[in-house]
């Protein structure tokens, strides 16, 4: 075990696969940087956040392929580059760029075993930076998960810690189905331990990050750590709860989250993107259709207003769920019944 | 005509197989028992396998809507695609992709795609895998001219040109963007523009398969050599409409006629390799019947084919999940 952040975890994962695999490669804006520039630096970036950066010098410009300023052609690249043998881990610098290269993502790859009668493999990884928190305003800072959950073919990650993100990456990369990695921007210096070696997180299982007894609450990336910082404040009057961290959103793990349920009796959902067709409510419509015997209280869902994402500071941080508006949600899951 | 008489039987059956089986959809089509849209190739056939004979095991192609001659050229079995067409349970994509997502990745061939334009940044990145196995080969895209104006065409291009990659553009200018001229929806030409990204372009007559063959040999000679990407612009016309029936109001009445009768590829083919003493018309007639009766079966036992239970419809979404 070693404490490191987010983005080395993430950067450790990508080191240990392309070491370990010959046909991983890595393809982006800006994934190494540098080339054409003045100063003759490459590796001058190693991506925007800094999660590629080592992957050049260390596995050359054959397999770390900076790109133009063109995410369908980042993706689609990566989609032929798959059929053909290659195991290609894209970036798109933020998630909000799928908006440029969707038709490669749920069009393509997510169709080509279905269409093609079983007989492709596309093992794509999407690795994109998503979410509020850097006032990046509205173009630069959605959460865009529930949109990519809803395509049949795909696979939806999202780390809320270090050890999660490199396991997490690691399947990814060793997937053969496409997946699309969500790495949440606001948790990139988030440190916590993480596994020496190899270390594989599967797809589907939750994680049961604390257990209590009130109530269960479900949160995604960024929303784990501000529902831990409620807990924190309402376990100190001694109200306790099951946190679950979803980890992944396609597959999703129903399972756990309804055993939690059943044990407690009320739902809180946390979740960053804004509230129609989000994971909050696919997931209090999964409590209303398998759990509803055991639901004592209205489910609570804690999201985003249904705006886009606001520039100010002040705006901003109204936007986001914060540790404030979960502890009072449960706080209201706890008044009835 | 360097070819030798074996590559020229090769390259007419597998136009000939190409055109009876697009005719013979046409026909089969208004009958009902054809399911969604179909899109036919019928004219263009010296194109696709005029590029495709210059291809071998370790090259990738990727299509289009318009798919069924890109797929008959690299050597997709029509029983297979037949199947597929009808929507049947043992058709090449299981009844699941239908005419517009014919694929055969044990060809090399990565797939018509219903997204016009969708195919070139995916070639791209087979070109990609090709310069990193670093065995010559070579990754085609299919584009037609109105694919040639969607943004993923020419972003393609740059990266292409960029990461030096062997990847052949070939541009197939058939007249019609769907319902409308190829000249009013592009603004230039295909050729300056393609040159515009530093590629450079082979230009031939699309109803000429010797032309577009030997074309094409010289560009993928050129891709294959390392020298990164090369395109081939060919022109020629669809027989039938945007898709099977399309009343195509857009086209003045006798042109379909015209262009068969005076410059059918088939039919150039024909007297060429008669003239040149190659094959003697009653080979060729032969060869005719033959590909004639191999569609004959495979609509017959397409018809029969079975049909996809619920079963198909919930596998290969995933590997595992």
């Amino acid at each position: 075990m070693a404490v490191m952040t987010m983005r080395d975890a993430l950067n450790d994962a990508l080191h240990r696969e392309m070491e370990r695999d010959e046909r991983v490669i890595v393809l982006g804006e800006d994934v190494s940087g540098g080339a054409g520039g003045t100063s003759g630096s490459r590796d001058a970036a190693g991506g925007i956040f800094g999660v590629t950066k080592g992957l050049l010098p260390r596995f050359g410009d054959k397999r770390v392929i900076d790109t133009a300023i063109s995410e369908s052609c980042i993706v689609g690249m990566a989609n032929g580059a798959a059929l053909a043998g290659l195991r290609p881990v894209a970036e798109l610098m933020f998630a909000d760029f799928v908006g440029v290269s969707f038709d490669q993502i749920f069009n393509q790859m997510a169709k080509f075993r279905y269409m093609f009668g079983g007989k492709a493999k596309t093992p794509v990884v999407l690795r994109m930076s998503m979410g509020a928190g850097m006032n990046a305003a509205a173009q630069h800072s959605q959460v865009i998960y529930p949109m990519l959950t809803m395509v049949p073919g795909l696979k939806v990650v999202t780390p809320s810690n270090p050890a999660d993100a490199k396991g997490l990456l690691t399947q990814a990369i060793r997937d053969d189905d496409p997946v699309m990695f969500l790495e949440h921007k606001a948790l990139y210096a988030r440190k916590g331990e993480v596994p020496d070696g190899d270390h594989l997180v599967p797809f589907g299982e939750a994680a049961l990050v604390r257990e209590g007894q009130d109530a269960t609450v479900v949160a995604i990336a960024r929303m784990v750590p501000f529902a831990e910082k409620a807990l924190d404040k309402l376990e100190a009057e001694g109200i306790t709860c099951d946190l679950i961290d979803l980890r992944t959103t396609s597959p999703l793990d129903e399972e756990t989250i309804l055993e939690s349920l059943s044990l407690t009796g009320r739902l809180v959902v946390v979740d960053e993107a804004n509230p129609m067709c989000s994971m909050a409510s696919e997931i209090a419509g999964l409590a209303a259709r398998k759990g509803f015997a055991h639901l004592r209280a209205p489910v609570q869902c804690v999201t985003a207003p249904h705006t886009p994402v606001p520039f100010a500071r002040e705006l901003e941080r109204l936007y986001v769920p914060g540790p404030d508006r979960i502890e009072a949600a449960i706080r209201d899951v706890l008044k009835e019944g | 005509m360097q070819q030798s008489p074996a590559q020229i039987r090769h390259a007419y059956t597998r136009m000939r197989l190409i055109r009876e089986f697009e005719e013979r959809l046409h026909v089969e089509n208004p009958k009902g028992e054809i399911a969604g849209f179909t899109h036919l190739y019928a004219g263009q056939e010296a194109i696709a396998v005029g590029i495709c004979e210059n291809l071998d095991e370790r090259d990738y192609i990727i299509s289009t809507h318009r798919g069924h001659g890109h797929c008959l050229a690299r050597g997709c079995d029509p029983r297979d695609m037949m199947h597929e067409i009808y929507g049947r349970a043992d058709g090449l994509c299981k009844g699941r992709g239908g005419s517009m997502h014919i694929a055969d990745l044990s060809k090399g061939m990565l797939g018509a795609n219903g997204i016009v334009g969708g195919g070139q940044p995916i070639a791209l990145g087979a070109a990609i895998a090709c310069a990193l196995r670093g065995d010559g080969s070579v990754s085609v895209s299919f584009t037609g001219d109105g694919a040639s104006n969607q943004g993923t065409v020419f972003e393609a291009m740059n990266m292409a040109v960029v990461l030096k990659a062997p990847k052949v553009f070939v541009f197939e200018d058939n007249g019609y963007s769907e319902h409308t001229g190829a000249s009013y929806g592009i603004g230039g030409d295909l050729k300056t523009r393609t040159e515009g990204f530093g590629i450079p372009v082979w230009e031939a007559d699309g109803f000429d398969y010797f032309a577009v063959y030997e074309a094409a040999r010289d560009a993928i000679a050129e891709a294959r050599a390392g020298r990164g990407p090369v395109a081939v612009l060919a022109t020629a016309t669809r027989y039938f409409g945007h898709f099977e029936g399309d009343p195509q109001n857009y086209r003045a009445k006798d042109e379909v006629k015209r262009f068969r009768e005076e410059k059918d590829c088939l039919m150039q083919m024909r007297r060429r390799v008669v003239e040149a003493g190659i094959f003697s018309e009653s080979d060729l007639d032969a060869i005719d019947a033959a590909v004639i009766e191999q569609i004959d079966a495979a609509v017959a036992s397409a018809r029969e084919g079975p049909r996809p239970g619920p079963e198909i419809m919930l596998q290969d979404v995933y590997l595992d999940y």
